[in-house]
């Protein structure tokens, strides 16, 4: 977008160097990155779960709150988290059981959407703040907004941290589970509040169309790379991380938007590492 | 009766919702003995093990396990629940499986390096008992049915249960994975003595580790020795219909003459999973 002023050099330490001086662009590295660790990591527990779907549904619940926060004149980030943490409450006790999980989350995305495009019809401001909330708006995040993701995302993950364990048992062997005392009802509602909360602030990033673009498929290429949670876990933040910083980077040079690049970056990492994957089967036999 | 019996039912009833599913239940459970509960679908063995858990409680009489009321999260238990699929990407291996049945149910991370590395030893001996060392680093979507059972069944003894209760072991596993899968629950009971509650649909493959039988049939259960409670008479009795059994020169017991009708007495589905 400034490619006017500047090239790419392909020397990556005076590219950085010559971003940095922006503070739009510090701005975008700085929450970039907290949302790349915070995606990558709830990642691997939106596969491991297969909440893909919970996940794709939050982040349209998410295109209400920015909708509101645009009528009501605040950042949107605060519409995100509010509505998106909302809506897992309500996903999360209400889809306890398999057979209602999906309708519950269809009808919650289907009210919340409704509310956006009424958000959307009272707004009388500028229809490019509709396209952001839609796509993202990396070089738009506000320093304030910057921090509040920082604080928002440490917190979430440590509430993960916290349920680590009883959130891989519950996930892996609810029933077990349930017999050895874990609460898996509150585990499940507590993830999706972890969920939305990476939701909100990952479609600052990407928008609410993109969000698998971090939260799915750097864990999913994760997945196919690493038998390990850990490794997983560690491999879809790299990947989620490595999304990112080349979207910005490109999109700070050149002229299509960063999204597009974060998106390209993801479908080709995932498509990867299905053939990786399918490799490294093949080589063990 | 003996005091240091591991389970006792004491004109035990257990029912489902509203529905009562079986009652008058009267027996006890010894150490070191393995139980092989069979019935018909719905007649509620999964219910059986739901009250030993602790899932669910009594609808009436009075159940001890261990000396207590049943209560979820005895640590004295293991459970084996049925199998289900998993997904064969699933970034999730059979150390990681066995590690959660010893701390899975534990808030926050893991700290510290010498008890990681007692955790670590912990799961290799329980992977170690079922036989398990070969595979149990590959995730568990890529292992076969047996395979994948000889984990769960090594996470349920991570945690050294006094009481191991297992929900159809043997189902959906070929004839000769059968027969390991009977003979290695026979070997650990025996060698850690061990009490066994194992559901069963067909007796045959465990004839040779049993050593009572728990008959859950027709809101009612009857326990005993197999060729005592496996027989013409006291199933016929049971059901109330004429049924036959039929022992063949190996010793196996074949059950004839339950219609479908007396098969599934309440087969609305999926009634024997809660």
């Amino acid at each position: 977008m400034t490619a006017a002023l500047y090239s790419l050099s392909w020397n990556l330490v005076r590219d950085f160097q010559q971003m940095w001086e922006f503070s739009f662009m510090r701005n975008a590295l700085e929450a970039g990155t907290v949302v790349s660790v915070v995606a990558g990591i709830v990642g691997y527990f939106v596969v491991l779960r297969r909440s893909s779907f919970a996940a794709h549904a939050l982040s349209h619940v998410g295109f209400a709150g920015g909708a509101g926060a645009a009528l009501l004149v605040v950042s949107p980030l605060w519409g995100l988290l509010g509505f998106c943490v909302g809506a897992a409450v309500v996903m999360g006790a209400m889809g306890q059981r398999l057979r209602d999980r999906d309708v519950v989350i269809g009808i919650v995305l289907m009210f919340s959407l409704g509310l956006g495009y009424l958000f959307i019809n009272l707004y009388t401001g500028n229809s490019a703040d509709v396209y952001s909330i839609l796509f993202g708006q990396i070089f738009g995040i506000a320093a304030n907004d910057v921090l509040v993701t920082l604080a928002v995302g440490l917190a979430s993950l440590l509430a993960l941290a916290a349920l680590y364990r009883p959130l891989l048992f519950a996930s892996v062997d609810p029933e077990v589970a349930e017999a050895r005392r874990v609460p898996v009802s509150f585990v499940s509602v507590a993830f999706m509040v972890i969920v939305g909360v990476a939701v909100a602030v990952s479609v600052q990033v990407v928008g609410v169309l993109l969000i698998f673009a971090l939260l799915v498929a750097p864990a999913a290429a994760a997945e196919r790379l690493s038998a390990r949670p850990a490794g997983a876990i560690a491999l879809s933040v790299a990947i989620a991380l490595v999304c990112t910083w080349t979207g910005l980077l490109l999109g700070f040079y050149y002229t299509p938007p960063v999204s597009f690049f974060i998106t390209s970056l993801a479908t080709f990492f995932y498509l990867a590492s299905r053939g990786a994957g399918r490799l490294l089967v093949g080589l063990r036999r | 009766m003996t005091a240091s019996a591991v389970v006792r039912a004491d004109e035990l009833a257990a029912s489902y919702g509203p529905a009562e599913v079986w009652s008058g239940a009267n027996f006890e459970i010894g150490p070191g003995e393995l139980v092989v509960v069979l019935g018909p679908n719905g007649a509620g063995k999964s219910t059986l093990l739901r009250l030993l858990l602790g899932l669910v409680s009594p609808a009436a009489g009075r159940l001890e396990v261990l000396g207590s009321t049943p209560r979820r999260g005895n640590p004295h238990i293991g459970y084996v629940p049925q199998a289900r699929p998993v997904e064969a990407e699933t970034a999730f291996r059979g150390l990681d499986l066995v590690r959660l049945g010893l701390d899975g149910h534990r808030f926050g991370l893991p700290v510290g390096r010498r008890a990681a590395r007692e955790a670590r030893a912990r799961v290799a001996e329980a992977v170690a008992a079922v036989g398990a060392e070969r595979y149990a680093g590959r995730r568990i979507g890529q292992l076969s049915g047996g395979e994948r059972q000889r984990l769960w069944l090594a996470q349920a003894l991570v945690g050294k249960p006094d009481l191991l209760l297992l929900d159809e072991p043997l189902a959906s596993l070929d004839l000769r994975a059968q027969a390991a899968m009977a003979e290695l629950v026979g070997e650990l009971a025996r060698e850690l003595s061990l009490s066994v509650v194992l559901v069963a649909h067909d007796l045959n493959p465990l004839r040779h580790v049993v050593d009572r039988v728990c008959y859950v049939a027709a809101g009612k259960v009857m326990i005993g020795e197999p060729e005592k409670v496996v027989t013409t008479e006291v199933l016929s009795e049971l059901y109330q219909a004429p049924v036959e059994v039929l022992v063949d020169s190996r010793g196996r017991r074949f059950v004839v003459g339950i219609d479908e009708e007396l098969a599934h007495p309440h087969s609305h589905g999926e009634s024997e999973r809660r």
